[in-house]
């Protein structure tokens, strides 16, 4: 199964012409912040065929014979960022007619030419995680991407299971936003129930798929809804759970204690206050940042120390950016204000490239720069946190996607006349939006 | 006050006593003192009105900037306490916002800056909705804003009045600069969207033309001495066309706001342009015709009548040699408010330059909503409103260590 996926990555890579990658490159001069060892203050590194083959100080590193070599002098070059939770795209997800949707996928409705690819690409984007909204207990399936140019969702996918048809993750949501006051959820511990009661469903499904042994005559009948759950109940396909106040953290955290799931908490808005609690669960906490509390009663109480108390804490800390809620273009912005209020440099970076990758099991190929690895990366005009750096480069699996240089490109990042349209990068189509 | 100050670096039992101590001024209404002398030493010093001072001294007494220098030509008198940081600015200043109506609870009881009972209602006074108390404000100050102009919102023909306030005091009249500064008009969509009618953009100019018509009748017989009752709507529409008050005309695509261009000259009332996402596409034009900018939000998101919004035209604006003003405009879900001073940081970033940047968000906004005599530089005579920051004030990473509001430090960062 692994070595299928491995092919059809290997197949797509084929058949981007934007990628191609005729002889190795080298990117020297630049300091390099490879995320999981120390920055070196004048870099080499060194890709071919889309992968990175070696990262170092000039001198430790053989530089192969016909390689064209880059003089980036006076940048930065760190890891494409990852993005644990976008709703770029313009996909949809679950609909009104029920408050659990685990068969419905975003996969199906994303339109890969959408500007807003562009934007998140402008933003030093490289990976990222695009889900359903937040209106439905499960809205649906989210589907992992790169952002790099594509006539079709399938070039995007980062993650190709195709025996079970896993390219992403699973939605769930608690609080207020599920809640209906015309139907149902429309309390929290309503909520818990509709959830646990689908689990326990899913749970014997699975047993009689168990059961059966292969054996079709024995076999349940296919049903989307419950395959969607056993991949979640086996550990294949992981939970990205929105929540915010503290006491629907921990609902988030005992019902994926109860079955077994591996989870995301989303948002995590007060985070700060269950800090201790969350990192004794082993749950990773995917946090935003925003200019000022405020606008949405159940997180009122987010902080920008959230970051800080979470990281003293021990947990597991990623930064995502809800876009629209916050544009992917200030992603960078939004680490450096967390640093401001008290997390660690180091962690803050960490937040937005490894940390992040590792929420949605793709640490092994993106969030780092190390051999081995998609040479996924963006070159910065300077220093990662300041207001006055510029993403200037993005560079996906060896290939240039995004150049500041270009005037075309330039605009996506700058903004200006018919550059996004004017429904690209509202939020309100998605179910439940408040 | 120094040895105050000792104490609360040195002993944190004195510590607790002091914010007692403070907390009693607050309840008391005590924290005006006004007779504090205070000197803020900065490496460096924007006075904003002249060249930037290396190793500046700047002297406040009686809520009032005394003397503002180098510090070899500065001498502190005895007595003064005595404020250092990196980096000295006067007070930031939020050119258009509606905090202070509009609360952070996002809930019916907390949002009063937009009234649609009646799409033309100039005589809906800020006043007498402005939360002193609202967390946003606060939180505002905290971060160096000093000034707010603030008041309706967007979205209606005319939905109220403006009016400019310190970020400070508990009531509207302790924090009140100016009660009746601008009339908020709206062109475009979102009135629309709030009314059933005016339902389109031509509806609603010959709505707002009719008033202004009726008002003109009204002005003339105001002037004669010959209004019969008094007309709390054709009072504020006569006060904007005697020119004792200014139109804040809030139009984003290039054609609205050359419809606001157009009521202008036939009215002839003084105006300021709002939102203005497309300006650069009529740059020459809104030039010409000598109106101001309060640019909007730099960070606005994308979409609706803002999708082509740019984060350069505050640099084109300011190229062209338009007035300028930056605000926090009005966010109807999170974040509740922006920032001002993280918009300049974006525009500083895309063409402005820091200085620019900065002027604009203090004398340059001080000047357009006619309060640069009082607030918005150091210079002697001036409010004592002062941001003691711990590097650039734009950077991401820079915090503010103290802010002071007429001569009061209203806030020390622990």
């Amino acid at each position: 199964m692994k070595s299928l996926s491995n092919l059809l990555v290997l197949l797509l890579c084929f058949t981007l012409p934007l990628q191609a990658q005729d002889r190795p490159h080298v990117f020297e001069g630049a300091e390099i912040i490879p995320i999981t060892g120390e920055p070196i203050s004048n870099g080499v590194l060194v890709v071919e065929n889309g992968v990175i083959t070696a990262v170092g100080e000039p001198g430790t590193v053989p530089i192969p014979d016909n390689a064209e070599r880059f003089d980036l002098s006076g940048k930065v070059i760190m890891p494409g960022l990852v993005d644990t939770h976008s709703h770029i795209g313009e996909g949809d997800g679950g609909d009104r007619s029920a408050a659990l949707h685990p068969d419905v996928r975003i996969l199906d409705t994303i339109d890969p030419r959408s500007k807003t690819f562009r934007k998140a690409a402008a933003g030093g984007l490289t990976s990222m995680n695009i889900m359903p909204g937040s209106g439905l207990l499960m809205s649906g399936q989210t589907v992992y991407v790169k952002p790099r140019p594509a006539n079709t969702i399938e070039e995007m996918l980062i993650v190709v299971d195709e025996e079970y048809g896993i390219y992403g993750g699973l939605k769930m949501a608690n609080g207020t936003n599920p809640l209906r006051t015309d139907g149902t959820p429309g309390t929290r511990a309503k909520s818990a129930a509709l959830v646990r009661s689908l689990f326990v469903q899913a749970q014997e499904y699975k047993n009689q798929l168990e059961e059966a042994e292969g054996d079709p005559e024995k076999k349940p009948s296919r049903d989307l809804r419950m395959e969607t759950l056993v991949e979640v109940l086996e550990g294949k396909r992981i939970v990205h759970n929105h929540t915010h106040r503290h006491d629907d953290i921990l609902t988030a955290i005992r019902l994926a204690d109860e079955f077994g799931y591996r989870m995301v908490l989303q948002h995590v808005s007060e985070g700060w206050k269950v800090a201790d609690e969350i990192a004794a669960s082993g749950y990773p906490a995917s946090i935003i940042g925003l200019d000022s509390p405020g606008g949405k009663l159940e997180a009122i109480n987010l902080l920008n120390t959230n970051g800080k108390e979470l990281e003293r804490a021990g947990a597991d800390v990623a930064f995502h950016t809800d876009d629209p809620v916050v544009d992917s273009r200030f992603f960078l912005r939004m680490a450096a204000f967390g640093v401001r209020e008290g997390m660690s440099r180091e962690k803050a970076l960490e937040a937005l490239t490894i940390t992040g990758a590792r929420m949605m099991d793709i640490d092994d190929r993106v969030g780092s720069l190390e051999p081995g690895k998609d040479a996924d990366f963006i070159i910065l005009s300077g220093d990662p946190f300041s207001v006055y750096t510029h993403v200037e480069q993005t560079w996906i699996e060896g290939g240039k996607i995004w150049d500041r240089d270009n005037p075309e490109d330039r605009e996506y990042a700058v903004g200006g006349y018919e550059i996004f349209r004017a429904s690209a990068n509202s939020h309100t189509h998605l179910e439940g939006y408040k | 006050m120094k040895f105050l100050k000792n104490l609360i670096s040195d002993n944190t039992s004195a510590k607790s006593l002091l914010y007692i101590l403070f907390a009693g001024f607050f309840l008391t209404g005590m924290w005006q003192n006004a007779d504090a002398q205070i000197a803020v030493k900065g490496e460096t010093v924007y006075p904003v009105s002249g060249d930037p001072i290396p190793n500046g001294v700047v002297l406040i007494s009686d809520g009032k900037i005394e003397k503002v220098g180098p510090e070899a030509n500065v001498e502190i008198p005895a007595g003064y306490e005595v404020l250092e940081a990196s980096v000295i600015t006067p007070g930031l200043i939020d050119a258009r916002t509606v905090v202070g109506l509009a609360g952070y609870y996002n809930e019916a009881h907390d949002q009063d800056q937009l009234e649609t009972s009646d799409a033309v209602q100039p005589e809906l006074r800020a006043i007498d909705s402005y939360n002193a108390r609202e967390f946003l404000v606060n939180y505002l100050m905290e971060e160096g804003i000093t000034t707010v102009h603030t008041g309706h919102g967007p979205g209606a023909v005319i939905s109220g009045q403006t009016m400019i306030a310190k970020t400070t005091g508990t009531t509207v009249d302790q924090a009140l600069v100016d009660s009746t500064t601008m009339i908020a008009v709206t062109l475009g969509p979102s009135v629309g969207s709030n009314f059933s009618s005016p339902g389109t953009r031509s509806k609603l100019i010959s709505v707002l033309r009719q008033d202004l018509i009726r008002a003109e009748d009204y002005a003339t017989k105001r002037a004669e001495g010959n209004v019969s009752s008094r007309d709390l709507k054709m009072e504020s529409l006569a006060d904007l066309l005697d020119g004792k008050i200014t139109a804040l005309v809030t139009a984003h695509t290039a054609s609205d706001i050359m419809t606001a261009l157009r009521v202008h000259r036939e009215f002839g009332f003084p105006m300021v342009l709002d939102g203005a996402s497309e300006a650069y596409l009529v740059i020459d034009e809104i030039k010409e015709a000598g109106v101001p900018v309060i640019i909007h939000p730099i960070m606005i998101r994308p979409f609706g009548e803002a999708k082509n919004s740019s984060f350069e035209t505050a640099a084109k604006l300011h190229e062209a040699g338009i007035p300028m003003a930056f605000q926090s405009g009005y966010e109807g879900y999170v974040p509740k408010t922006r920032v001002v001073k993280f918009e300049a940081a974006i525009a500083a970033a895309h063409g402005l330059g820091m200085e620019n940047a900065l002027y604009a968000l203090t004398l340059g906004s001080a000047g357009i909503l006619g309060i640069d005599n009082r607030v918005g530089s150091l210079e002697p005579g001036k409010d004592a409103d002062i941001v003691l920051f711990d590097g650039d004030p734009f950077e991401y990473l820079t915090n503010v260590n103290s802010v002071i509001i007429d001569g009061n430090v209203v806030y020390q960062r622990d």
